[in-house]
This record gives structure tokens, C-alpha cells and sequence, in this order.
């Protein structure tokens, strides 16, 4: 017989199957996924700006660079707050620990705002797909700006959801549901929010640092 | 002993069966039936339609519907077959039963998650459904929703795309599910090359779903966007390219009639040792085939577009890595002559649907190399030879995969057995109808037919009748196969719980398993396919 068998357990106990290992490989399972669908659009980038590389170059002249580095620094600075609330997690000190998400959310709305005042700005200037302004300029500048917003919309849509969970997991530390020893639940949120960290890294020079 | 297999089964007693106890049950197991009954809903209505289109294809002009119906049935017909059927098909029906069973686990990795991509499921196929009555009508682009016409028909596009988008979100989590169920939960003793080779073929599968779906994702929601924001990128009028949408497309679309066809081969693979006594030959080689299938699959998505005018070198490249995909499907189908090779065989329902998997699969490879070819596929391009190979390989790939892993597996799933008799006549009445449907197809392609054409010149009308009795034979087959196994569910002879003597571990197990799976903790001292103490069984039987 191929696959011998013990019967050592007479009874199974439902009991709920906890595996911390299985599920970090799920996330970073389902981080690799987020990540190509990233890659599908900067793919859609990179062949634009092969075809319209001056027509990119004078239209992210109208970016504001500052307003971009600063927001870079918002969420680094972010994904630094969320490992140290993983970190007082470990050493049991829970009530730290959900601070930190709490200003983690603070510097996550931070970076929206910022992000908001911008395209406003930008909208307010008849920078937007289909405006009457866009149509005048060449084409490849209008292309420019739909993948401007699409990109960094999709980004924005991100960090709503990391902020989202970690308004969860805060609310399963208030009830005990996450503690010093069992808190994968919360590595996983800061695995997510680097993500969303490191998307925008990318972001960054593709759109504010062409010209 | 059998009737109580039943009551303490997953199958539950009286206060575990209510509707609530299906559609909120994270056991595996019952997922898996949820997902069966609804796919096959699904691909009765596919079926029906097409069904549909050869009847309005029986002769040239115009019979019942017009062209705009028509294109808006082979889209539908194309959309629920691929997104509602085929691509969750074999993995999320079959594979969420049967690969706890036979990894030795009591359950998938993450069963809520595994609930929830249920319900995305379902709440994908509503969005599609809305789209047939909202505004304009369904979608009428082809199931492919090429730009710019996807971009600029007034039909419902937007809602279709979504639901399409929403789909894919269900089959990355079941993805992510099964890989991690993978290589987490194996039973004791049981290494990676100690695995059914069903469970390899679920494991490159998900490897596709996690890397290939979320580029169709995005590409569709940018579908969704373009039409309600105007971003302009497949729009030539606004410097977009949509030839661009194209390679994104079939950058998803390729792999995944991988993610179609390789749950099929493992399944194959499951069968042919069981109704033929032998070790399987070349365990490895088929394992490593899948996952090399998944790789070099990734790669060759250019054959769908040699006629769009991409660079030679391009072309040429495309043509080349088609062929080496061709290469690890040749070795698992060597394989598995091999293994029938002085087998013992019973040639019973689950063993002739192997077969005529082989079969109808081999067919299906072998006019893929003629689409992969640069030359003959300008000549083919565009006309109904690609329906004919498309069919050849997912519905005589896939879809003939899923009935033999219905009938295999189905003893286990029911603790019932189906009438082999009914079984029998209903493959008989598919291998005829199949063949008879869908061979004029391709000689009717080479002749020059297009695909996807209402009407047709009077010089192809023999072959579109031929075609159209032989959906009718092909539906007679399906339905008796359906109608048994429907009928035997509930009032079928009572199932042993290793009716096929298969060595795997789920026929460890009783038939129906119990809720959690199995009564003992499982272990694994050697390779999946060990058939000495079966063999040994059967011979002391002939004794007896």
C-alpha cells in the first residue's frame, strides 16, 4: 500500500487551525498579486513613454515636485510608525502599539489629503482626461494625465483600504482578539502598508521626476 | 455502515442541511458543491445558447435572429462559458473537494476566505446577469471585448467588463488558497514529489491565477474607465494604441487556458493509474510539465496577434515559444500512453473519458501548432478553424476533463454510485456528436468561413448542417450524462469507500467523507501511485 496510515487519533477536535507561517504566505501571496496589477498599468506608462517621450517630459513639468517628495517622506515616515506598533506589539505593550496604527491612520489621511489638494489644483487648471484645455495640447500630454490619475488613483484607493484594516485591527486589539502572541493579523497590515509604501516610491519618479 | 457513512457525513443531518448551512459553510467540501451546481447552471444556459447559434447557422441568410442578436449571443455565450464556467471549472468545483482530501488535511488553508470567494463569485455572475437588461443590451464584442469597438458600442460593455474584473478577484483568492493549502498542509511524510499529480496541476494553476488575472484586471476596469472617463489609451482619435489592449489581453488570456487545461491533465493523470493497475509513468516529468507549462505559457500570447502587424522578430519569437509549450504537453500525453502500457484496464466510465480526453485533446494540440505557425495562421486567421481548435482543446480538453473528474470523483462526493449503463450511452452519444460538431469547423476554416459571421456563402451549407446535428447529439449525450448523475445523487446504490481501488489518500476516507475529512491523522510512507497491496487484494478476490 502506498500511503500507509496511522490511526493514532480516534477522534478528531474541531479545533480552529492556526498557522501563523501559512498565513504570511498568503499575504505575501496576495501582495505579489497587488504588485502585478501595478505592473499592468506602468507597462500601459512605459509604452506611452516610449511613444511620447517629449510630450511626457513637458507635461510632467507641471507637476509639483515638492508636493510629491513631501508626500514620499508623508509615507515613509507612515511605514516607519506601523513597524514600531508591530514591535510594542511583540514586547506586550499593547495600548502602545494601537497608538501607532492610530497615527499611522493620522499620517495615511495626511498623504490623502496632500494628494487631494493636488489633483483639485490640477482639476481646477482643466488638467483632466477630456477637458477642453487637455484636447488642445498634443496628444501624448493628455495620455500623460490619464495615467497620472488612473495611477495614483489606484494608490490613493490603497492606502484608503490599508487604513480601512488597520481601523479593524485596532478595533480586535480593543478586543483582545489580537495580542502579543498571536498577532499575525497585524504583520500582515504592516506587510500591506509597505506595499502601498513601496508602489508609490515607484510612483514617484515615473510622474514628478520625468522632467 | 453505509447509511450511517451518510448521516455523519458533510452532507449533514437534519440540523446541518438547510439552505443556510450551504451558503455560509466554510467547509470545503460543501464550497465545492456550491460552486459545481452553480457553474453548471451556468453552462447549461452557455449551452443552450450555442446551441442557438447552430441553429441559425443551419443555412445561409437570415433565419431568426439578426446579426446584432447573434453577435450578442456568441458573446454571452463566450463570456459565461469562460468567466461563470470554465476558469473557476475544474479548481474551484473539483480541486476545493478533492485537494484537502488528498493532501490528508481537514480543510483548505484559509476556509472563510475560501467562502468569500464563493461570494464573489456569485456576486460576479449578478453583475453580468444586470448587464443583459440594463441599458443597450449585453455586450456584443466577442467574449475578447477588443478596443476600440468595446470603447465606442452603445451595448452594455461597462458592466460586463466589471463583472468580469470582479470574477478574476474570485479566482486570484482561490489561487492564493490553494498554493498556500499547498505548502502548508501536506500530511505527514508527504514531500512535494510525494503528491498526486492532480494536486501539481492545482498548484501551477494557481501560480497562473496569481500572476496572470490581475493584468486582465486592471486591463478590463481601464476598459470600464475609458468608456466612463475617456483616458484615451486605446483610442487612436486621442493617441492611444489598440493593439496595446490587445497584448494586455492575451498577456492574461493565454496563460489562463492554461489555468483551464491544466486541472484537466492532473485530473487524467488521477485516472489512468487507478483503471489501469500501474504506477503512473514518468511521475516527475508530468509534475515538472505542468509547472514548465505555466512558465513558458506565460510567454506566448503574441500567436493571438500575428496578423496585427507586430515587428518579424516579434512574430518569429512568439512562434518559437509557442511551439516549446507544445513540448511538456507532448511529454504528459507520451506519459500517459505509457502508463496504459500492459496495464491492467477497466475500461469504465471515468477511464473512457480519459481517454476520449486524449483524444479530442490531441486534436485540439495539434491544430494549435497550425494556428502557432506563422505562415498557415494568416491563411486561418480569423476564421471558424479557431472556434474548431478553441473547442477541440477546452471543451474536449477541459470540459470532457471536468465530466471525467465528476464520474472519478463522484462515488466519493455522494457515498453513491452513478448507472455505468446510462454513463456509458451518454459518452458514447458526446464522442459522436462532439466530433460531428466540431470537425466540419475546421475543414469549413480552412476553406476560408469566418468566425463569428451571421450569415455564409451557399457553398459551406453542408458543413454547417453536419455541424448543427451534431450539437444536437452533443446536447442528447450532455443531458443524459447530466440527468444520471442528478438521478443517482439521491437514489443511486450506496458507494464503497474505494469503489475504483485508487491508492490516493481521499479513498482513505469514507464515501462521503465525514465534516472533517478524515477519522484518523493520515501519513505518507511512499509515492501516490503504489498499487502492490490493491493488486494483491484483487488477486486474493479472484481466488475467493
Amino acid at each position: 500500500m502506498s500511503q500507509n496510515t496511522v490511526a493514532n487519533k480516534t477522534k478528531v477536535e474541531h479545533s480552529v487551525h492556526r498557522d501563523d507561517i501559512g498565513a504570511k504566505t498568503g499575504m505575501w501571496l496576495f501582495l505579489f498579486t497587488e504588485l502585478l496589477l501595478f505592473v499592468g498599468l506602468i507597462l500601459v506608462y512605459v509604452v506611452f513613454r516610449a511613444n511620447y517621450s517629449h510630450e511626457f517630459h513637458e507635461a510632467a513639468g507641471h507637476l509639483n515636485v515638492k508636493i510629491g517628495v513631501i508626500n514620499t517622506l508623508i509615507l515613509v515616515t507612515s511605514s516607519l510608525t506601523i513597524v514600531i506598533s508591530l514591535a510594542k506589539m511583540q514586547r506586550g505593550n499593547v495600548e502602545t502599539a494601537s497608538d501607532y496604527l492610530w497615527i499611522t491612520i493620522g499620517i495615511g489621511a495626511l498623504f490623502l489629503m496632500n494628494k487631494f489638494v493636488e489633483w483639485f489644483e490640477k482639476i481646477s487648471h482643466d488638467y483632466y482626461p477630456g477637458s477642453a484645455y487637455l484636447k488642445t495640447l498634443p496628444n501624448g500630454e493628455s495620455i500623460f494625465y490619464s495615467l497620472y490619475y488612473s495611477l495614483t488613483g489606484l494608490h490613493a484607493l490603497h492606502v484608503i483600504i490599508g487604513m480601512t484594516i488597520m481601523a479593524f485591527i485596532i478595533k480586535q486589539i480593543s478586543d483582545g482578539k489580537i495580542t502579543p502572541d498571536n498577532h499575525v493579523k497585524l504583520e500582515n497590515n504592516a506587510l500591506y502598508w509597505h506595499l502601498v509604501d513601496v508602489i508609490w516610491i515607484i510612483l514617484l519618479p515615473l510622474f514628478y521626476l520625468t522632467n | 455502515m453505509v447509511e450511517s457513512n451518510l448521516i455523519n457525513s458533510y452532507l449533514g443531518n437534519a440540523n446541518s442541511s438547510g439552505l443556510k448551512s450551504w451558503i455560509f459553510s466554510t467547509d470545503h467540501k460543501r464550497i465545492g458543491l456550491l460552486y459545481l451546481y452553480c457553474m453548471m447552471a451556468f453552462f447549461i444556459v452557455a449551452m443552450l445558447l450555442g446551441v442557438l447559434m447552430r441553429l441559425e447557422l443551419l443555412q445561409p441568410g437570415e433565419q431568426f435572429i439578426s446579426a446584432k442578436t447573434y453577435n450578442q449571443t456568441f458573446t454571452l455565450h463566450g463570456v459565461i462559458m469562460i468567466f461563470l464556467f470554465i476558469v473557476p471549472g475544474i479548481p474551484a468545483a473539483i480541486g476545493n473537494f478533492v485537494l484537502p482530501l488528498q493532501l490528508g488535511a481537514e480543510d483548505v488553508a484559509f476556509p472563510r476566505l475560501n467562502l468569500l470567494s464563493w461570494w464573489i463569485y456569485i456576486f460576479g455572475a449578478i453583475l453580468a446577469l444586470t448587464s443583459l437588461f440594463g441599458g443597450g443590451g449585453f455586450a456584443d464584442t466577442g467574449w475578447t471585448f477588443y478596443a476600440p469597438y468595446s470603447i465606442n458600442t452603445d451595448t452594455n460593455v461597462s458592466l460586463a467588463v466589471l463583472a468580469a474584473f470582479v470574477l478574476g478577484f474570485s479566482s486570484i483568492l482561490t489561487g492564493i488558497n490553494f498554493i498556500t493549502t499547498i505548502h502548508r498542509l501536506r500530511a505527514k511524510g508527504m514531500g512535494f514529489f510525494r503528491m498526486p499529480l492532480f494536486v501539481w496541476g492545482l498548484y501551477a494553476t494557481g501560480w497562473i491565477q496569481i500572476i496572470a488575472t490581475p493584468v486582465v484586471g486592471i486591463t478590463l476596469l481601464l476598459i470600464f474607465l475609458e468608456r466612463t472617463l475617456g483616458l484615451g489609451f486605446f483610442d487612436p482619435t486621442m493617441g492611444g494604441d489598440p493593439v496595446l489592449y490587445q497584448h494586455l489581453f492575451w498577456i492574461y488570456s493565454h496563460p489562463v487556458v492554461y489555468v483551464m487545461i491544466l486541472p484537466a491533465m492532473g485530473v487524467i493523470s488521477e485516472i489512468l493509474p487507478a483503471f489501469a493497475r500501474r504506477t503512473i509513468f514518468g511521475y516527475k516529468a508530468i509534475a515538472m510539465s505542468s509547472m514548465a507549462i505555466a512558465i513558458v505559457g506565460y510567454l506566448v500570447w503574441g500567436h493571438h496577434m500575428f496578423t496585427v502587424g507586430m515587428s518579424d522578430t516579434a512574430r518569429w519569437i512568439f512562434s518559437l515559444l509557442t511551439f516549446l509549450v507544445a513540448v511538456p504537453t507532448g511529454i504528459k500525453v507520451f506519459n500517459w500512453v505509457a502508463t496504459l502500457y500492459k496495464g491492467s484496464i477497466q475500461l469504465a466510465a471515468p477511464m473512457l473519458l480519459a481517454l476520449l480526453f486524449i483524444f479530442e485533446f490531441s486534436i485540439g494540440g495539434l491544430t494549435g501548432l497550425v494556428n502557432g505557425a506563422l505562415s498557415t495562421d494568416i491563411h486561418i486567421h480569423d476564421t471558424s478553424f479557431i472556434v474548431g481548435h478553441f473547442h477541440y482543446t477546452i471543451f474536449g480538453g477541459a470540459g470532457i476533463g471536468l465530466m471525467a473528474a465528476m464520474h472519478y470523483w463522484f462515488p466519493k462526493i455522494f457515498g453513491r454510485m452513478y448507472s455505468e449503463k446510462s454513463a456509458k450511452t451518454a459518452i458514447g452519444l458526446i464522442f459522436v456528436g462532439f466530433n460531428t460538431l466540431y470537425f466540419p469547423m475546421l475543414i469549413m476554416g480552412i476553406l476560408g468561413m469566418p468566425r463569428r459571421y451571421h450569415d455564409y456563402l451557399p457553398e459551406y451549407q453542408p458543413y454547417h448542417m453536419v455541424s448543427t446535428i451534431g450539437s444536437w447529439i452533443l446536447v442528447l449525450g450532455i443531458t443524459i450524462m447530466i440527468w444520471n448523475l442528478v438521478r443517482s445523487a439521491r437514489k443511486g446504490e450506496p458507494a464503497p469507500d474505494n469503489p475504483w481501488g485508487a491508492t490516493t489518500l481521499e479513498w482513505k476516507t469514507p464515501s462521503p467523507p465525514p465534516q472533517l475529512n478524515f477519522d484518523y491523522t493520515p501519513e505518507v510512507q511512499t509515492g501516490p501511485y503504489d498499487f502492490s497491496e490493491i493488486l494483491s487484494k484483487d488477486a486474493n478476490k479472484k481466488k475467493q
